[in-house]
Parts: C-alpha cells; structure tokens; sequence
C-alpha cells in the first residue's frame, strides 16, 4: 500500500523502457517499436564505428573537461567567501542560487539573442569594443572554436549556485576545534588553514560535486540544442551524445535500433565512469571522522 | 593592530569581490527584462546601450495577442504538468519513502538498493525507450504522457526515505496507542508533522518540471501540447516571433518560478543539504 504504487510505476517506466531498449538494440528497426529483424550486435559496432557518434563522445570529453573544473572552482570560491560573510549573507546565497530557477531554454535564449548575439550588437561585443577588443562572432565562427565559451558559461551560470549551496553544507560541518587547533599549532589563516584543514575536510563532498558534475555533464541537451540549431537545422560540430541519440532516434531516419544502441553505449559508461570514479576517489568509505 | 587592519583591508576585498560576482550573476536576469521591454530596434541596434531608448509595456500584450503563438496555451499546459507533477511526486514518493523507513519487512532493503540504482541511471539516456513505450500507449501530445512516466522519482523517494528515518517515533507511538494502523498514523500524525520536507521536495520537483525540456519535447509534438519551454526554444530557432516578443515571453515564464523560489528559496537550501547526497 505504501511502496506499492512507486514500484509499479517505477517498473513500468524505468525497467520496462531499459529492458525494451537493450532488446530494441539487438533489431533493425526504423520506425517501429516491434522489429522483427534480429541484427544481433550489428548497431552496437555499426554505432562504435560511426564517426559521428564518436565525435559525440570527443565533444562531451571536451565539454566535461571544460565545464567541471571551472564549476568546481567557481561553487567552492563562491561557498568560501559566502561561508565567511557575516552580513547579508542570505542576500548573497540567493543571487548566486538564484539562477538555479532559470531554464536553460531561457538561459539559451539570453546568451544566444543578447549577450553573445552576433558581431554587431550584444553586451559581450560591446564590452570587447570598450577596451579596443575585436569582434568576434560567438556562435557561428568554429575556428577558433568561440561557441565553447557561450555554452560553457551558460551552464556555469546555471549550476554554481547549487554546487556552492553543497559546498556551504560541508563548510557547516567542519568542526571549529579543528580551526582551534590549527590556530594553536600557528597556522596562518588564509592559504594554510584551507590547504591543511578545509580542503581535506571537504573531501566527501568534493567527490559527491565532481561525480554530479560528470554525470550532468553526459547529459547535456538542453544548451546545445537551443544555442546551436536553428531555422535550417543542428551543426554536425559541438554535438554532445544526447543531441547525436535524439536526431538518430527521433529525426529524420526514425532509427529506434541504432539509437538504443547507442543509448544503451552511453549508459555503460556512464556507469563505468561512475563506479570507477567512486571507486577511485573511495566513496562510501566513512573516513576522516 | 597592523593585523587588524590587515583583516579589514581582506574583508573589504572579499566584500568587493561578491559585490562583483553577484552583479555578473544578475545581469542575465536584466538582460532578459530589459530586451522584454524594449522596442525590436532596441535589441538589434548596433550601438548596444545599457538602458533601451524607451520602456514598452505593451509588449506583453502584443505577446498574448499573437494568434500566431500558441504561448497562453503553453502556459497553461506547463502549470497543469508542474502542479500535478509536483503533487503526483509528493504523494507517491513520501508513501514509498515512508513505508521503507517505517514498515519492517523482509525484502526492504533490496527494494531500496533497487529504487536507489535507477538514479545512477540518468534519466534522459532512457528517453529513447521511454518514447517507445509512451507512442505505444497512445500518449503522444497528452498530458498523461508528459506527466504520469515522470511521476516515480527516486530522489524525491530517497529524500523522503532519509527524513523520515530521522523522524521521531514517539509520536507515532502514542498514535499507535490510541489504535491507529500505519495508514491513518501517516496521514494524522506524520504528514502534518512534515511540512518542511514536503516544501523542499515540492518546490524541487515543482522548479524541475516547469523547467523540463527533452521530455515535453519529444512527447509534445502536437502545437497544443508544448510546455512554455518548447513553445520558447521553437519560437528561438524559427522566424515567427519578432525578438521583443520573444523576450517578454521568457520573462514571463519565469515569473511563476521566482515566486515559488523566494517564497520557498529556505526549504529548497535545507532540502539540498537534507538530501544528504555528499554523506
């Protein structure tokens, strides 16, 4: 009576769908969901040696490699400085969450239409023009690949607030005998006291904020979708799994085989770098207490 | 006393650095109003100027009165989806969480650890199969199928698991004694006693589905049954919409969610770090 009504619907579109998918991908099937061509792994190899899914994955690892770390150092300089406010302190942690209640479709259409909008107007031109910048057109030059700074800072904007909010919750429950201690032993505030007790202490929610970060990462859809397709279609460039999943599977060719194949691909690494990441960094392991 | 004013002058530099930051983290929001209101010529102009040359109120109802543009319908359709949504959530996700917190039966733990796997599953590499099922439901462009396939979130249930294992028993104790079953404990004396959780998780979940964009997209096909975001993204990637338009459009679809979020914004905090994700 309590957990029943969750499981049931769990299973019936979680498991039902995951199920039907690894089953999808061992057929041919374009445009139906009752295939009766067994392919076997013919759209898994079929998917490892088409260039543009591969492509996808090369633009995913250069998006995570961009947006995690600026994320990561941005929530946790943002926590550490909020963390120390004493006044208007909730003011603070509201601006900087505050984006958190924005879509990315909005988000998208701000950086597209008016802060990175063409070569003309724009407010990131015209601040370049102010200290004698050239202009530079944002999303439609590849080289240099310009369009990586609109949709990295989109997402930059859009998720710091949250990561500082569980950067705050650790800051919170750090022991203050430790700092005490640190005091006593002549750590200088600054520099030392974060290196040798905040950093450590952060650890468990450092490993939490990077793995959240990367599993994000593997989903983006929302930016890239709605920075770069237009009128006449998607760039084959900057175009991360899901976008390259939801055109195979839903575009023109209406190939349901190939792309649970490629969903079910991208699930198993999600789960590889997942548990390995876990593993590596020692997560569920309680230390440090 | 050089120390202290060394301490001062690093609070003034820290003060000033925040100051900075939230600036740059409020411009996007007046951006969005300031081009929502300006003229179109203000918005493409090749001289970008800070405030628009005049201030258009009529935009918004230029807006609604564009019979070109679905956009009031959108609205609609993506209150509707948020509200059930979120309550949907709610009542589904507490009662899970509850009884694996509070009903002692034998396979409650594999339960969990199956719930809690589908998490690590990201949600929107199902989509595929997920559209499969939904078309063969016959739920393409209903709301059911927008709403019901997301209703089973297992964060929403973990977050509820977690609380209610910290929830004091002697209240249910005593309701226990006054000979109420597990069911009538939970509605008189739990879900009363809650509020808090219920806030958080609802407001999460209610920010969530308003802002939800592949799944509407993909089910949403039929004009009539696109949410505010996929009547905004077709709008950012054809010709219909002129550029004011389409502004003041995004800015009133924000609107809904600043009210719920600084309204709620405290429980949302308290649910993030309750949700225990960094334990």
């Amino acid at each position: 009576m309590f957990v029943g009504p969750f499981l049931l619907g769990l299973g019936v579109f979680t498991y039902i769908p995951l199920g039907w998918s690894v089953y999808l991908s061992f057929f041919d099937a374009h445009n139906t969901v009752t295939p009766s061509d067994f392919v076997g792994l013919g759209n898994y190899t079929a998917m490892l040696k088409n260039e543009a899914f591969t492509d996808s994955l090369s633009t995913f690892l250069v998006f995570s490699l961009l947006i995690v770390p600026a994320t990561y150092a941005l929530s946790l300089a943002l926590a550490l400085m909020v963390n120390r406010q004493r006044r208007a302190q909730a003011f603070f942690r509201s601006v900087f969450f505050l984006p958190a209640a924005c879509s990315y479709v909005v988000a998208a259409l701000i950086w597209k239409m008016s802060l990175f909008s063409g070569v003309r107007f724009g407010l990131a031109n015209t601040v370049l023009g102010w200290f004698g910048g050239d202009q530079i057109a944002w999303l439609s030059t590849t080289d240099p690949p310009w369009y990586w700074a609109v949709i990295v800072t989109v997402r930059l904007w859009l998720q710091a607030g949250f990561y500082m909010v569980l950067f705050l919750a650790g800051l919170q429950r750090i022991s203050p005998t430790l700092y005490e201690a640190a005091a006593v032993d002549g750590a200088r505030p600054g520099w030392q006291v974060f290196r040798y007790i905040t950093f450590p202490q952060l650890r468990a929610t450092s490993v939490a904020v990077v793995l959240l970060l990367v599993i994000n990462a593997f989903q983006a859809f929302d930016e890239f979708y709605n920075l770069l397709s237009d009128a006449r279609g998607y760039p084959p460039y900057a175009r991360p799994p899901l976008v390259y999943l939801y055109y195979t599977a839903l575009g023109q060719g209406q190939n349901l085989g190939l792309g649970s194949a490629g969903a079910v691909l991208l699930a198993l690494i999600i789960a590889v770098v997942t548990v390995g990441q876990a593993k590596w960094f020692g997560l569920g392991r309680k230390e440090a207490q | 006393m050089r120390d202290d004013s060394r301490v001062r002058a690093g609070r003034a530099l820290r003060l000033a650095l925040l100051i900075a930051l939230a600036l740059l983290f409020l411009i996007p929001f007046y951006l969005l109003v300031r081009n929502g209101l300006a003229a179109e010529s203000d918005i493409t102009s090749p001289e970008w100027t800070f405030f628009p040359s005049s201030l258009h109120w009529g935009n918004v109802r230029e807006l609604f009165g564009d019979t070109s543009v679905p956009y009031a319908r959108s609205l609609l359709n993506s209150a509707l989806i948020a509200v059930a949504t979120t309550l949907g959530t709610l009542l589904l996700a507490s009662l899970a969480g509850y009884g694996l917190a509070r009903i002692p039966y034998r396979h409650a733990n594999k339960v969990f650890y199956a719930i809690l796997g589908t998490l690590m599953v990201p949600a929107a590499v199902t989509f595929v199969p997920s559209f499969v099922l939904v078309s063969s439901l016959g739920w393409i462009s209903t709301l059911r199928g927008l709403v019901v396939p997301t209703l089973f979130s297992a964060f929403a249930c973990f977050v509820f698991r977690q609380y209610f294992l910290g929830f004091p028993g002697e209240l249910e104790d005593a309701a226990r004694v006054d000979g109420l079953g597990y069911w009538r404990t939970y509605w008189r004396v739990v879900v009363p006693n809650s509020r808090p959780v219920f806030a958080a998780v609802g407001t999460i979940v209610f920010i969530g589905a308003w802002n939800s964009f592949l799944w509407p997209l993909v089910i949403g096909q039929d004009r009539n049954a696109w949410t505010v975001q996929v009547a905004l993204s077709s709008f950012t990637t054809s010709q219909v919409v002129r550029l004011h338009e389409l502004f003041i459009a995004a800015a009133v679809s924000i609107v809904p969610l600043l009210v719920v979020f600084l309204f709620f914004q405290r429980w949302i905090v308290a649910g993030v770090e309750r949700s225990g994700i960094d334990d």
